[in-house]
């Protein structure tokens, strides 16, 4: 069975901007506006500065719901529309305008990223309440999101990569935030330098694109692509896939993830839910018109994919910091959409369905998790928890919500998006093949792992005895528990919380099952005959559930009705393996860092005594003998004026000789 | 096209009247010195960029504001001066770094020091800032000469200068850094020389013999002895530039010389190599230029990821900062070389935002090393909360030169990669591992520094004076606007890249498939 495919993007054809999409840049600029006005500001803008920030966020978002109206107003087939901006960069043979392509894709991505933003935003009003550089936290915020905004609505690979660069440079000072502690430096630096490796990928990527194509705009590359050779579209598409694995933390480039963490919470929430992680998977559905041509680059995606979603569900079993488990359930995720978008065009539309919905629950189960920190003096040992359930009521409920979500049980909307992709792995390749047995399976399984740990981080968390003492014989018994006062956070945090729990609950069934998510998407994705997976459905659904049901189960009975050991038992060999993220850091060490190094060090060595070295050697040697170098170390400033003058009366001399 | 008015002799005559302004300043007026300096330096940008309104962008392919006058005519030597875009980017890079290097040194107090540390002040104020204005005209000159002579002249004459900005203002081993610095360029040049004869023997000779129109396309010499013309200039242009393997006296002169005489040295005059490989072997030169290129392809290379490697590796800030450039000009070396038009834009809009980026980086770094004492990194840490406005500062310095896109260098970064990609794919893949080393030095240089608990005896510095941001302002504003707005600098050097190939006899390369759109242009 081959895709039916119809309306590929470039066919579309591209309307030009007007009315409300001309306003389409303010979208960039009013969150960068407010970067510059509370960077630039400094102390003076400390007082108002973070209201400032939620300003300049939520201003982008009624931008982008009024830009969204205009669309909605406009037929199917004239929503790819294009803003021109200036020229950028105006080389010659390199000719490049700045651009805003504005079409559904990115328009799913900006309300996404305008509305989470902001809430994140607001919640941080709160969170940060106590931290002397509030201000410059909003600025990078405000920074952050302007990064995404451009990194989305690029219409350009090369416009893409400010963006792309540019959340890179965000997260690299959200993550380094509190660096007056050295590890939170280190980490920031790892997430930078990985995020760089992936980069490099991009930037070979936009030289093959302009090498061949002689454009690196969406327009023109989507138009030709049918034009180029597999081989090439092959390589762009690996290439670009080395970048998104950087972006998304992807096998192999994942590392910087769980160290990322040491930013402050609600920086991990935007990394997760709304901006940087999910850039990957924007990128592979981008462009979807080059890996149509490239169906081994596409089944890489898909593997890269499927690695990763065990990886991060193996990794996030075993962390008992909450949020170094909820790091690693996002590259599970994020492995999920990888997957997804390494379907092909049948996954396309499911990718991103999924990476919206998670973009609710995961922003909603972070600041959850920060929550439960503000309660808890900023431990982060889900050992030390337990029982919070009747103290945290509204944190208890919405994050509760968020992990029937991400579970998918239904109607949550993790439901609805996540078995498309389990539905269509089932599907994949036409259906024929070891593919959809192999992917489909992964994508099961995985299901259960996310299960386990979800209701593992749950019931540690909420559930269970208290494993911390009030201080006034309340909680433990254990002496040595933690005096703790565990309290509800401030509606400035709840609020959000509550909005995106809603969002967690609904918004899957309202978009999902009616098909309005798959349509609005079409005029980039292209219309897709749905395949018949290799096995049925409703067979595929009710082994997901059982699964599911089977991971609570374990959780529950591991974590809920036996009492959670305060320090971790030893553990099998996977679970220790996966303590230690699956000994990421420690391969990276031996081939990267330590090779690095040795060579850095030998290099330096090389460099003062063999290169410099032999020029000393040809110095001496030309000198006759030591001491007249030394003398002239002794600065007789005559003796380089006259030797200077000697040259002079040469050259003078030389040129006579030839003239006569 | 002769100017109307002798603009670049003003533009070289005036810092020269000035420096002798300031040296022959009576006694009691002598703490002006200065403040003169400074106001003939601003004179002195004020006439660049009014001379650069009568510039013509749309035909930047040509030297305008043109002066030809008879010289030493028995041998050939004119002073002829003119400038493409590329030249007048270079000029206006010149003059927007005096001044800010003028006011940067501002200190009044101490004098000399034994602790290794460029700091100048007292009464040989005078003569430093006397000859941070000969340097001037002499960079200016330098990037205007169209007589190959003259400019073999000025090539050697601008070592003057700086030879006694390291050697009499340095840090603690500014001898032995001023002496090599001028025996690796007294080695250049002699060779250099040696060309440059030869150059007049086998060109058109008469009492014009050495400018440079007269030479381009008229050189009757053997396919060897080309080769062996271009190699003397190319080795002199080398050092100078600095290539890897005859890099290796600018991290010594970096760390012994003041922090303003770096930002000259590498910000503008060792462009002088580049510009010279640019603007004279590849014109001059055609069939040795191309048939050179494979090898200073690679060796461009090699400067790239061992400048990047090497500055990883170092302990002292400034020797850092003098790696990250000899990685840098492998970037601009590679772009000339590589042959298209885009990578050769590239190379020299590269050329003007290294001079920005690099300049930034080595001001705000003797910022800091004037507050801490020491230029060991290791002796810094936890700087950020202590002086933000410094660390900022740093870090947007450090972030242009690992070419983050939004700052200028990425654009021109990128069009050399680019650029290089179409002639050379694996030189550009190896190339572009320049990026990650460039991440690592700079943010690793940031958490050693900035990052990290703060020492007792670094908790009480001050941070950015006045002053001081009035220097890094100008330089991060700039880097920024040509970071989002390249355009303006972009056609200064596009119509010149052009002219180059055409000189060359390379084709440009054009995509595998053709555009669809057939005019050439994305859009």
């Amino acid at each position: 069975m081959t895709t039916a495919l119809l309306l590929p993007t470039a066919m579309a054809g591209v309307t030009e901007a007007t009315g409300a999409f001309s306003a389409a840049w303010l979208l960039v600029a009013l969150p960068m506006l407010g970067a510059a006005v509370l960077l630039l500001g400094g102390a003076r803008t400390d007082r108002w500065g973070h209201w400032f920030g939620v300003l300049a966020s939520a201003s982008a978002f009624v931008v982008a719901a009024v830009v969204w109206v205009a669309m909605l107003g406009l037929p199917a087939d004239e929503r790819v529309v294009d803003l021109h901006l200036f020229s950028w960069i105006p080389a010659g043979a390199f000719s490049l305008d700045a651009g805003m392509r504005i079409d559904p894709l990115s328009m799913s991505f900006v309300l996404l990223v305008t509305f989470v933003g902001t809430l994140i935003h607001v919640y941080s009003v709160a969170y940060m309440a106590h931290d002397t550089s509030r201000r410059r936290f909003f600025a990078y915020l405000n920074l952050f999101v302007a990064a995404m905004l451009l990194l989305v609505l690029a219409d350009s690979y090369v416009l893409l990569f400010v963006g792309w660069e540019g959340v890179g440079l965000a997260s690299y000072l959200l993550i380094g935030f509190w660096n007056h502690e050295t590890p939170n430096a280190v980490a920031a630096k790892k997430a930078f330098v990985a995020n760089r490796v992936g980069d490099l990928g991009l930037i070979v990527a936009i030289a093959l694109i302009f090498a061949t194509f002689g454009a690196t705009d969406f327009v023109t590359v989507f138009g030709a692509s049918g034009g180029a050779g597999e081989g090439v579209l092959t390589a762009i598409g690996l290439l670009l896939l080395l970048g998104a694995t950087g972006k998304s933390a992807q096998f192999p480039l994942q590392s910087w993830l769980g160290d990322a963490m040491a930013g402050p919470t609600p920086v991990s929430a935007l990394i997760h839910a709304a901006t940087m992680v999910t850039a990957g998977v924007y990128l592979v559905v981008r462009s979807g018109p080059v890996f149509d041509g490239a169906p081994t680059a596409l089944l890489v995606v898909a593997i890269v994919g499927a690695i990763t979603l065990l990886f991060g569900a193996i990794v996030a079993s075993a962390k008992d910091d909450i949020k170094k488990s909820l790091a690693g359930s996002t590259m599970s995720q994020i492995g999920y959409m990888m997957l997804g978008a390494g379907l092909g065009p049948i996954g396309y539309a499911f990718a991103i369905f999924h990476l919206l919905t998670h973009g609710f629950f995961k922003a909603g189960m972070f600041l959850g998790a920060g929550s439960v920190m503000h309660g808890m003096d900023d431990t982060v040992d889900m050992r030390r928890y337990g029982g919070l359930a009747t103290l945290m009521k509204i944190t208890w409920v919405t994050f509760g919500f968020g992990w029937l979500a991400i579970m998918g049980v239904p109607p949550f909307s993790g439901f609805w998006s996540k078995d498309k992709i389990i539905e269509s792995s089932f599907a994949m390749n036409g259906g024929e093949g070891w593919q959809p047995w192999v992917f489909g399976l992964v994508a099961l399984i995985g299901a259960g792992i996310t299960a386990f740990y979800m209701s593992r981080m749950f019931f540690m968390t909420f559930h269970g005895k208290a494993r911390w003492s009030d201080g006034h014989g309340g909680g433990a018994t254990d002496p040595d528990a933690p005096v703790r006062h565990p309290h509800e956070s401030p509606g400035l945090m709840t609020w959000p919380m509550i909005i995106l729990a809603v969002g967690s609950a609904g918004l899957g069934g309202l978009l999902g099952p009616t098909g309005i998510f798959t349509s609005w998407l079409e005029p980039v994705t292209g219309h897709v005959e749905e395949h018949e997976p290799v096995l049925s459905v409703p067979v595929i659904s009710v082994v997901t559930l059982v699964l599911v049901a089977i991971g609570i189960a374990l959780a529950w009975r591991q974590y809920w009705s036996a009492p959670v050991a305060v320090v971790p038992p030893r553990g099998s060999l996977l679970t220790r393996a996966a303590r230690q993220d699956l000994y990421q850091d420690q391969v990276n060490d031996a081939l990267l860092v330590l090779p690095g190094q040795v060579a850095t060090r030998s290099l330096v060595y090389g460099d003062r005594t063999v290169v410099d070295g032999s020029f000393a050697g040809l110095a001496r040697a030309v000198m006759g003998t030591g001491s007249v170098l030394r003398r002239l170390q002794n600065g007789y400033v005559r003796s380089y004026a006259a030797t200077m003058l000697a040259g002079v009366v040469a050259l003078v001399a030389i040129v006579l000789a030839f003239r006569i | 096209m002769p100017a109307t008015f002798p603009w670049l002799t003003t533009l070289i005559v005036v810092p020269l009247v000035g420096a002798a302004l300031v040296w022959a300043l009576p006694g009691a007026a002598r703490r002006f010195a200065r403040p003169v300096a400074i106001g003939v330096a601003l004179l002195e940008l004020v006439l660049a960029v009014v001379a650069a309104l009568s510039f013509d962008t749309s035909a930047a392919g040509t030297h305008q504001l043109t002066e030809t006058h008879a010289w030493i005519p028995s041998f050939g030597v004119s002073y002829a001066v003119g400038i493409d875009g590329v030249g007048l980017a270079l000029v206006l890079l010149s003059v927007l770094l005096t001044p800010l290097v003028l006011i940067a040194a501002w200190r009044e107090h101490p004098d000399v020091h034994d602790d290794g540390l460029p700091v100048i002040g007292g009464s040989r104020i005078r003569t430093y800032v006397a000859l941070v204005l000969v340097l001037e005209s002499f960079m200016v000159a330098v990037f205007s000469a169209r007589d190959v002579f003259l400019f073999y002249v000025l090539f050697e004459a601008m070592l003057i200068p700086v030879y006694f900005m390291i050697g009499s203002f340095g840090g603690l081993q500014r001898r032995y850094a001023a002496v090599k610095f001028l025996l690796f360029s007294l080695a250049g040049g002699l060779i250099m020389l040696a060309g440059v004869i030869t150059l007049y023997v086998h060109g058109p000779q008469g009492p014009q013999g050495f400018l440079v129109d007269n030479l381009v396309g008229h050189l009757d010499m053997s396919v060897s002895t080309e080769r062996l013309v271009f190699l003397a200039f190319f080795i002199a242009f080398a050092i100078k530039a600095p290539m890897w393997p005859v890099h290796t006296w600018l991290p010594d002169t970096a760390e012994a010389a003041p922090v303003g005489t770096s930002v000259l040295l590498v910000g503008v005059l060792d462009k002088v190599g580049t510009f010279g490989m640019l603007t004279l072997c590849l014109p001059l030169f055609p069939e040795a230029s191309r048939w050179a290129a494979p090898v200073i392809v690679v060796l461009a290379v090699i400067s790239i990821l061992y400048g990047g490697l090497l500055a990883i590796g170092q302990e002292n800030l400034l020797r850092l900062i003098a790696y990250t450039s000899v990685s840098h000009f492998g970037f601009i070396v590679l772009g000339i070389f590589a042959f298209t038009s885009v990578s050769v834009q590239g190379a020299s809009l590269y050329m003007l935002n290294h001079g920005l980026s690099t300049g930034a980086l080595f001001l705000v770094a003797g910022f800091l090393i004037a507050r801490t004492g020491s230029a060991r990194i290791a002796d810094h840490g936890g700087l950020q909360k202590v002086v933000p406005v410094l660390a900022g500062t740093f870090l947007v310095a450090g972030l242009s030169a690992l070419s983050l896109p939004g700052l200028s260098t990425f654009v021109s970064e990128f069009l050399v990669l680019v650029g290089t990609f179409g002639a050379h794919k694996a030189a550009a893949v190896v190339a572009a591992f320049g990026v990650v080393l460039a991440a690592l030095y700079i943010l690793l240089t940031y958490q050693r520094a900035f990052t990290g608990p703060t020492p007792e005896r670094l908790s009480t510095l001050p941070d950015l004076s006045v002053r001081e941001r009035w220097v890094v302002g100008p330089l991060i504003a700039a880097m920024l606007v040509l970071g989002f707005y390249p355009a303006p600098a972009l056609d200064l050097v596009r119509d010149p890249a052009t002219v180059t190939l055409q000189q060359v006899g390379v084709a440009d390369v054009t995509p595998t498939l053709a555009s669809p759109s057939d005019d050439g242009s994305n859009q």
